[in-house]
């Protein structure tokens, strides 16, 4: 924790809510997110995150509710909006037909970065996240855990103020996942740079977010640290607090496909009399 | 304009690196020449048409940029599906910008690819007037331009691959052998007179053989002009399609 951190709100959503055609994704989510802080988001498959995601990062708009990022509003001030964060999507993003080099080129030229500027920047990024000395090779011929590392510097090329992760580490072994968990958290505390993640890695948000919010089914279930987790649920861990938190919408998942079960045989049955 | 700038470089380095879609484009106006060319040359020749090489070449250099473009646009459908898509929407430039880069890009490489076939044209015997070859260039930029900003506004409706077959052979295909690349128009029936009046890539040929030929069936201000107005209004509506794709 850091005790000198300023609570001063960085970003701010307010019963925000996402529908599409008769499916609600997000349901009039509350949160705040403080300047400097990691903030873990998290939540099963289908919870609505990655569409919380696409709405505080202007790729969709919402329903209705409130979002402000770096005091903009990511509905009618884009480009301000955009210009504040930087992002590793969930799924890849690169260009594998171009250099790891070219590929932060484009970045800088779209975020229009200055040069010389651009050009430090790009060697300095390079070679925290190692693969300065690969800079001239395709993407193509990159694994996943270098792809990721690339995303990560490309993400941060343009000095954003906050950084979205959506599943950072999914696919990776843990030698890699450690490596990009320490090069974030330095930059945090280097930088300053504010950052929000998701991740199904329970202890991995255990260890690194400063605060967390579950959300499952669209709704917000839980805020806190992952002490104030574990304590309102009387549980040892987070993975514990989360089962213990998003357990009960199994169980009514279970009990949705057995009425499907039933219904199939009162179809069957009145076939067959 | 950086914008734009980095955006078309992209297409042309993509274009650069992939060799064997630079071939692979070739091989069809290639067959075209050969088989039609010299298999339709001799009967062209008695019934009165003159030379048929010198016929068919333009309507082949249109038909390579017409693949060329349609497959340029077309490829922002891989690029959504990759991911790349994404890192240009996040990014705080305009989507019609963004929209407009990616066209010219790939309404340079179907411009590069035309010439290729035009050099291949000279090869097998096409033996053109070379003092419009500055007007050639704009009919077939303007072939290009046009078809690519189709091809992006058609895939800014895309999701997937589904559909590609029926844009192949329900658009592309048709506008080729409608447009009377491969026959003269002057003697055709009427009712494919008129739909060939329809098809834009007719006024590209066309243009071609103004240029390359001095014998052309509307005249090369009206074949310009129409190329002209069409592009600005597909650009005009791939650019709106472009700005309502949503991830």
């Amino acid at each position: 924790m850091h005790p000198n951190q300023s609570k001063e709100i960085f970003l701010q959503v307010s019963n925000l809510t996402k529908t599409f055609n008769d499916f609600t994704a997000v349901k009039g989510i509350s949160f705040t997110v403080n300047k400097g802080e990691i903030f873990a988001f998290l939540g099963p498959n289908g919870a609505g995150k990655s569409t919380t995601i696409k709405m505080l990062t202007t790729l969709l708009s919402p329903t209705a509710g409130e979002m402000i990022i770096n005091g903009f509003n990511p509905v009618n001030q884009q480009d301000e909006v955009r210009k504040s964060f930087g992002i590793v999507f969930q799924d890849p993003s690169l260009d594998e037909e171009l250099t790891a080099y070219e590929n932060m080129e484009f970045h800088g030229a779209l975020y229009k970065v200055k040069q010389p500027l651009r050009k430090r920047r790009i060697e300095e990024l390079l070679t925290i996240v190692d693969l300065w000395d690969r800079r001239d090779h395709l993407v193509k011929t990159f694994s996943g855990g270098m792809r990721r590392r690339l995303e990560i510097a490309r993400g941060l090329l343009h000095h954003p103020k906050i950084f979205f992760l959506d599943e950072p580490t999914i696919g990776l072994d843990p030698q890699t996942r450690n490596q990009i968990w320490s090069y974030i958290e330095d930059l945090n505390k280097k930088e300053g740079i504010t950052v929000f993640f998701t991740t199904h890695y329970m202890e991995e948000a255990e260890r690194v977010a400063q605060r967390i919010a579950i959300i499952d089914h669209g709704e917000m279930i839980a805020q806190g640290t992952a002490d104030e987790l574990k304590k309102q649920t009387k549980t040892e861990t987070l993975e514990d607090a989360f089962l213990s938190l998003t357990g009960r919408a199994i169980r009514e998942e279970e009990a949705s496909a057995s009425e499907h079960m039933r219904m199939r045989r009162q179809m069957f049955r009145g076939r067959s009399r | 304009m950086q914008t734009i700038y980095i955006l078309w470089l992209r297409q042309l380095k993509r274009y650069f690196r992939s060799r064997s879609r630079i071939i692979g484009s070739l091989g069809q106006p290639a067959l075209f020449l050969v088989a039609l060319g010299f298999g339709f040359g001799p009967i062209f020749q008695k019934a009165g048409g003159g030379n048929y090489i010198d016929f068919l070449a333009p309507g082949v250099i249109a038909q390579g940029i017409l693949f060329t473009a349609i497959f340029s646009g077309i490829e922002l459908i891989w690029d959504r599906q990759f991911g790349f898509l994404k890192e240009t929407l996040v990014a705080p430039v305009s989507r019609f910008e963004i929209m407009l880069g990616r066209t010219l890009g790939g309404a340079t490489i179907a411009t590069m690819q035309g010439i290729i076939v035009f050099v291949l044209t000279l090869i097998i015997g096409f033996r053109p007037n070379l003092l419009y070859l500055p007007l050639a260039l704009l009919v077939m930029f303007l072939i290009a331009l046009l078809f690519t900003a189709l091809g992006t506004a058609i895939a800014s409706m895309l999701e997937d691959f589904q559909g590609f077959q029926l844009i192949m052979n329900f658009l592309v295909m048709p506008l080729f052998f409608l447009s009377g690349a491969l026959f003269p128009l002057n003697t055709a029936p009427q009712f494919l007179k008129t739909i060939s009046s329809l098809d834009p890539l007719t006024y590209g040929v066309d243009g071609l053989r103004a240029a390359l030929l001095t014998t052309s069936q509307f005249g090369i201000v009206t074949d310009i002009t129409v190329l002209g107005i069409l592009t600005l209004i597909v650009l005009s509506v791939g650019g709106y399609l472009f700005s309502k794709i949503q991830i």
